[in-house]
């Protein structure tokens, strides 16, 4: 850790980025605030509402449902991505020509545009023609992603999946590359088991990293917007309609502005709480 | 050493999972590409593992097609401005973010954050009224300005991460020698931090290259980005998975071209320079 030196000239250093993100974030947020509390009916006449968008919004079943599916997506994935994560990380080799062609072939997922994604993923599943719908089919299993809820979640889980377990695995090795020799000759002079090596040292030694990969996985599923509009587009029905999805819904498919830009605020406030618990989180990491 | 090579030596039957893994990764994209190569009455006629009737009218069309090529030229347009714009205004930003304390640096350095978490589908509306208002939408420079929303906080934390690795004496040393400010930061100080400057660069490319949501919402005409091209395909030509396909398959390409020169700092990268 490097001893800060305390100078208030350094702002000026911050001034341009200061700038131009307060410009993207502040502005389009004011507007947001605008519609949140106001009615309009047009021609920049906007008349106060006070909370009415606001309990509107939260006594919806349609905000508890696209909340409760967002949790329960949220969930499912994490509970997916990160062991499995782990579990790719440990069998991967550390040394090696193959680190890298591990490593490239692994990214690639990671780099790929979001609406890209879910179009391939369309393609990949459509039922009779796709590589995965029609396996499935054909081995008997009655799979149609664009008709059952059940397969359009488990195709959903299954994108997700494809799309970000990469981004478990690159942390964990890189936490796990950079424990010391040391550490593993000790637990072999000990006789210590794989179980006991992964539990007391692998397991903590990771900690830092998994703390940001779960934080990192977490908030970014809780925005997935674009491959899921291209997957499913938020059905059949409303049974894949995250909250991003149903709040561009609202927006740009109802014109509902109070309502919309309402719910824009409480998903933003709660992104915004998460977010917080991530930054005391790392930096008490960095303490340590 | 044959110690250290034994420590961390893994059975074959786990050797597979890697291995198991990638295929299961490779799947979808093998597909993507085969359907690139198929003609469309091959799709719509069944299924088939590999092109039967191999052919490549669909890369054919999108490179003769303005409106196709013209959706990359314009998506790596302002791709690159935003990484130009992130990157030099990250730079200063975060050198003051490691080196010193001042009023609000931590509230700051948090409140950037809040904006790389910040979910597009809350903006979309209000980006497209900004933007139309200062004559702006359809233009590149407006997506450009707009993805700076996420990635000059990603750009500043990835450089915060690099530069706090860089001790402080190569600051004071500098001075010592006579260093004005500018020359040390040009001449010393970003040749130090080489690597972290080309890792921000490149997930700030990514990142403008990826998001879809933003790009689609702000440009119409002029700027339309390859996204937006895709999704009119997807809904007015109806069926012709095999372009479509073929339009996601070159989306890949600059990604899988520049991820060997930084494999090494993926995690880096991803974990906002904390790893």
């Amino acid at each position: 850790m490097i001893n800060k030196t305390i100078r208030q000239s350094a702002w000026l250093f911050v001034v341009p980025v200061v700038l131009l993100v307060a410009f993207n974030a502040l502005i389009p947020l004011m507007t947001v605030v605008n519609y949140a509390f106001q009615e309009t009916f047009g021609d920049n006449v906007f008349f106060w509402e006070g909370l009415t968008w606001f309990e509107q919004v939260l006594n919806s079943d349609r905000f508890h449902d696209a909340f409760l599916r967002q949790i329960m997506f949220t969930s499912i994935i994490l509970l997916i991505e990160v062991p499995l994560g782990i579990a790719i990380a440990l069998s991967m080799p550390r040394k090696g020509p193959w680190v890298s062609v591990c490593l490239v072939l692994m990214a690639l997922p990671l780099l790929i545009p979001w609406n890209v994604v879910g179009a391939m993923w369309n393609i990949f599943a459509l039922p009779d023609i796709g590589l995965l719908g029609y396996s499935l089919n054909s081995m008997g299993i009655d799979y149609n992603f664009t008709q059952q809820p059940i397969s359009a979640w488990a195709t959903m889980i299954l994108m997700d999946v494809w799309h970000w377990t990469s981004l478990v695995v690159l942390l964990a090795y890189a936490g796990l590359t950079a424990i010391p020799e040391a550490y593993y000759q000790a637990a072999r002079i000990d006789g210590a088991s794989k179980w006991a090596v992964f539990k007391w040292i692998q397991l903590p030694k990771m900690k830092r990293v998994l703390t940001i990969a779960i934080l990192l996985r977490f908030m970014d599923s809780f925005m997935i917007y674009t491959e899921l509009i291209v997957l499913t587009g938020g059905g059949p029905g409303n049974s894949t309609t995250l909250l991003s999805i149903d709040l561009v819904k609202l927006a740009l498919g109802q014109f509902d502005l109070g309502p919309a830009a309402a719910m824009s605020l409480i998903y933003f406030f709660i992104v915004l709480l998460i977010c917080w618990v991530f930054y005391t989180l790392m930096m008490k990491n960095e303490k340590q | 050493m044959r110690n250290s090579n034994r420590s961390v030596s893994i059975p074959l039957h786990q050797r597979l999972v890697p291995a198991v893994y990638i295929l299961f990764l490779m799947l979808p994209i093998y597909w993507l590409l085969s359907m690139s190569f198929k003609t469309t009455n091959e799709i719509l006629g069944g299924f088939s593992f590999f092109p039967q009737d191999f052919t490549l009218e669909n890369y054919m069309e999108i490179f003769t097609d303005p409106t196709w090529y013209r959706g990359y030229l314009n998506s790596i347009t302002y791709v690159v401005i935003n990484t130009v714009i992130s990157v030099t205004v990250a730079l200063p930003a975060a050198y003051a973010f490691s080196r010193y304390r001042f009023l609000g640096d931590k509230h700051l350095f948090f409140w950037l954050l809040t904006n790389r978490m910040a979910p597009p589908a809350v903006f979309a509306l209000p980006f497209f009224q900004l933007y139309a208002a200062i004559d702006l939408y359809d233009t590149h420079i407006a997506v450009a300005l707009a993805h700076c929303l996420f990635n000059i906080p990603l750009a500043v934390w990835i450089l915060e991460g690099f530069m706090s690795g860089v001790p402080k004496q190569l600051d004071e040393m500098a001075y010592i020698d006579g260093y004005s400010f500018p020359q040390f930061f040009v001449r010393i100080f970003m040749p130090a931090i080489a690597s972290g400057i080309g890792v921000a660069a490149f997930f700030c490319f990514m990142y403008s290259w990826v998001e879809m949501l933003l790009s689609k919402t702000l440009t119409s005409v002029a700027a339309k980005s390859i996204a937006a091209t895709m999704t009119r395909t997807a809904s007015t030509a109806g069926y012709e998975l095999g372009l479509l396909a073929a339009a996601g398959a070159l989306t890949i390409i600059p990604g899988a071209i520049v991820i060997y020169f930084v494999r090494n700092y993926i995690a880096r990268g991803f974990s906002l320079g904390r790893v």
